[in-house]
């Protein structure tokens, strides 16, 4: 299970901003090379990446590059950056299983011997895309998450954004439903006041309420707050123990039905436990005794 | 030269000409006082005399000032300064030589000093911080004397002990009675607190008020006392208002900057600091108000009320005193507006003088009573001795002011700084001009990680605990260097053009003349 609460955009362009990128604790750091750069600076900004991915210490963050779309720079930025061995293609626009197969496949052709394969991301952000979601997750094997981009979606749509989201909900639950039928995460829009604490850990919430499991950041000072959402809580983590405690007692006294607090464990809450649980390990929140 | 090494390693002189004796630096705290406080002649004024007089040439007169005296300044006014000038000009036109100039901070509206130190004028400065024409004039060696570079705390000692000796004080006074009543808050020159000038008016053989606000006799409230001041001259100006004081103060929106201000907080709260009493000083930069801000919020969160708020004083300060999360704020500087408005009208917002703040000489400092205090760095060693003097090209740009002075008075003492600034790694072996011993320095916050100062295993602990992320002096300077190589070191001439004092009067460094 991959950890992706927070993937932060970095201005491909930015030799500072993306020396810096691996400071601030995303899980995934997104090395932009499409909307933050200006046209006439894409083949200087896919150089910069190409040397940052070869050079810079990004720590624990996940590496991602959102390339451009396929039908403008896409492929030039490909053949550039699969090479250095990103772990990931964030992919803008998507909006049909081709779509995918063609980035999966150029990204095949440029992979080295030996390179670990190169994870795609699709990030959907147009009416098309949100209604073909299921089947781009399953697309190809390299698709390991689907993001919501709903800036671009709601201009399609020609709907006013609000922070309070209403206009955006039908494609959330939509992009949540696919990604889980197809067993990939699924990854929330961005907020975009970064000075608005209160509306972006409101945002986060519901986010988290709906099903995703985690969200794209604009700015770092958003990633704490993110972070604090997503992290398990003590109440949860303590659920967790209990339900699986209750479980393993059920299996050594042979019993096949387990129950806690009065009502049965079964196997969707013992998923959920052991998510919530790996989490917790993997963020230092809890020991490691029950999984 | 016969030379001697001082306690944190430093080759100095024995003898600098210009400077006198070397006493080096023996440990933050191992120098005793063992002097009197020394004290101005005794003087009266009789009923009926006028303190008021025309002009600044009639004072200069009147005293009489006389070549090779020590002229007495204070920075409240910052770069909006006009008294320094507008004083050093009348010595001029008056064929004075040899002045000494005890300022306690330079900015580049003092570029004149230049010209005055060229044509024999000016040959001395005493001071605690310097930038802009000025600091480089004395880099390049330009004064005949090397510069004495005190701290705040310092400064007022020197003044006490008689190291300092004033013999005219000139207070800039944004407004003033005829009697020589003086404050900082109102008029159109309004700085806030005058807490450095305070040891000046009460140890300087003659003080002189300048003001552009004379208001009718009794002023209040007080700052400077009439029992202290000789002579009040009114002039047309004494300041730039945009020079003096901000009309805010911003938090910084660079996200290295914050990720250092947040990991700063965490670390105070991790020393179990965050608790109510807690005392805190910050400077009034984006990166500390911004390490102010993420405190605020863990104090608002926990329900703490802090005992007081100290050093150059901020709207963000103010707000918080407002807000019940300090008790009190303690002034000896204020930067911006709020400061200000809320120096003249809050009883708990308290002025107090340099002495009081910061001298390690008296029975008391305020810094003494501090909990944490986050502090800059131009450059700091694996040891964590740090320098604010010098920049990456040798050249003077700073100054201690309160940095060594807090350094030494907090129980934790915190110095952020970026691991890289620009493209050089700002940790090292040995810092160019150490400013603060490390022995004073805790914990170095950067944005890759957090480093201890080995005398401190509680506080490791501590941050262990807290999961904080950890990392020796070492590690991180060996980290910057991967990203951006090592740096060579600066040549300097053997020239001494500045002499750094600790606060006790020891001689912790010396700078010297770059090209």
């Amino acid at each position: 299970m991959d950890l992706r609460r927070t993937m932060l955009f970095m201005p491909g362009n930015n030799p500072g901003m993306l020396q810096n990128g691996g400071v601030f604790g995303a899980d995934a750091i997104i090395l932009d090379l499409e909307d933050a750069v200006a046209p006439q600076e894409k083949d200087a900004a896919r150089l910069l990446v190409a040397q940052a991915l070869q050079t810079v210490d990004y720590g624990d963050s996940e590496k991602v590059v959102r390339i451009n779309t396929l039908d403008t720079f896409g492929r030039q930025d490909i053949k550039a950056i699969v090479p250095c061995r990103p772990d990931a293609l964030l992919v803008p626009k998507v909006e049909s299983p081709e779509d995918i197969k063609e980035a999966a496949r150029l990204v095949a052709a440029y992979e080295q011997p030996g390179q670990t394969p190169v994870k795609l991301i699709a990030l959907l952000e147009t009416p098309c895309g949100i209604a073909e979601a299921y089947r781009i997750a399953r697309a190809d094997k390299r698709v390991v998450a689907l993001a919501f981009g709903a800036e671009d979606y709601t201009t399609s749509l020609g709907a006013k954004r609000t922070k309070e989201g209403t206009e955006i909900f039908s494609a959330r639950t939509m992009v949540v439903n696919s990604a889980a039928a197809a067993g990939v995460q699924s990854i929330d829009t961005p907020f975009t006041d970064v000075n608005d604490q209160d509306g972006l850990i409101a945002d986060t919430e519901l986010a988290k309420r709906l099903g995703f499991k985690g969200k794209l950041a604009i700015n770092p000072r958003q990633i704490d707050d993110i972070h604090k959402v997503f992290n398990p809580t003590e109440q949860d983590i303590v659920w967790a123990e209990r339900v699986i405690k209750a479980i393993r007692k059920a299996e050594a006294e042979g019993s096949g039905v387990a129950s806690l607090d009065g009502k049965m464990v079964d196997a969707p809450i013992v998923a959920r436990a052991e998510r919530i649980l790996y989490l917790a390990q993997l963020l230092g929140l809890a020991g490691g005794g029950l999984l | 030269m016969n030379q001697v090494i001082n306690a944190i390693g430093r080759n100095l002189p024995e003898y600098i000409d210009g400077y006198g004796k070397v006493r080096p630096f023996a440990g933050a705290f191992a120098t005793a006082p063992d002097m009197p406080r020394q004290a101005p002649k005794v003087k009266q004024i009789f009923p009926g005399e006028q303190k008021l007089v025309a002009d600044l040439e009639t004072v200069f007169k009147r005293i009489p000032i006389t070549d090779g005296m020590t002229l007495g300044f204070h920075h409240h006014l910052r770069n909006g300064d006009g008294v320094v000038n507008m004083v050093l000009a009348v010595a001029a036109k008056l064929g004075l030589k040899n002045l000494n100039i005890a300022l306690s901070s330079v900015f580049p509206v003092h570029a004149p000093i230049v010209e005055h130190v060229k044509a024999g004028v000016v040959t001395g400065l005493d001071t605690n911080y310097m930038s802009g024409p000025v600091a480089q004039a004395v880099s390049r060696g330009l004064f005949p004397r090397p510069v004495i570079l005190r701290t705040h705390g310092g400064r007022a000692r020197a003044i006490e002990c008689g190291q300092l000796k004033i013999d005219v004080a000139f207070i800039a006074a944004p407004t003033a009675d005829d009697y020589g009543n003086l404050n900082g808050v109102n008029g159109p020159a309004a700085c806030g607190s005058l807490g450095y000038a305070m040891p000046d008016a009460q140890y300087a053989d003659h003080v002189v008020a300048v003001t552009d606000n004379l208001v009718p006799y009794p002023l209040s409230p007080v700052s400077i006392p009439q029992t202290r001041v000789d002579y009040v001259v009114k002039v047309d100006c004494i300041g730039d208002p945009k020079g003096i004081v901000s009309g805010t103060t911003k938090i910084t929106r660079d996200p290295v900057g914050l990720k250092i201000a947040q990991t700063t907080a965490k670390v105070i709260r991790a020393a179990g600091l965050i608790k109510d009493g807690f005392s805190f000083q910050t400077g009034a930069g984006g990166a500390s108000l911004a390490a102010a801000y993420y405190v605020r919020q863990m104090m608002e969160e926990s329900g703490v009320t802090g005992s007081f708020a100290l050093g150059g004083i901020t709207g963000y300060m103010v707000e918080m005193l407002e807000k019940g999360l300090f008790r009190t704020i303690i002034d000896v500087q204020g930067f911006d507006l709020d400061a200000i408005r809320s120096l003249a009208t809050n009883p708990n917002h308290l002025e107090v003088g340099a002495d009081f703040y910061a001298s390690p000489f008296n029975l008391g400092a305020a810094v003494n009573k501090l909990d944490a205090v986050v502090l800059g760095a131009t450059e700091i060693d694996t040891g964590f001795n740090v320098n604010v003097v010098t920049g990456s090209d040798g050249v003077i740009m700073g100054g201690s002011g309160g940095h060594s002075d807090a350094a030494a008075g907090a129980k934790v003492t915190i110095v952020v700084a970026n691991l890289l600034r620009g493209r050089l790694p700002i940790i090292m072996d040995s810092v160019l001009t150490a400013t603060t011993p490390g022995e004073t320095v805790d914990v170095l916050v950067t944005e890759r990680g957090i480093a201890v100062n080995p005398h401190r295993p509680d506080l490791y602990e501590k941050f262990q605990a807290a999961g904080l992320p950890l990392k020796s002096a070492e590690e991180l300077k060996a980290l910057a260097e991967k990203i951006a190589g090592r740096p060579e070191s600066i040549t300097t001439r053997d020239k001494v053009v500045a002499v750094v004092e600790y606060r006790d009067g020891t001689v912790i460094d010396v700078v010297r003349q770059v090209d």
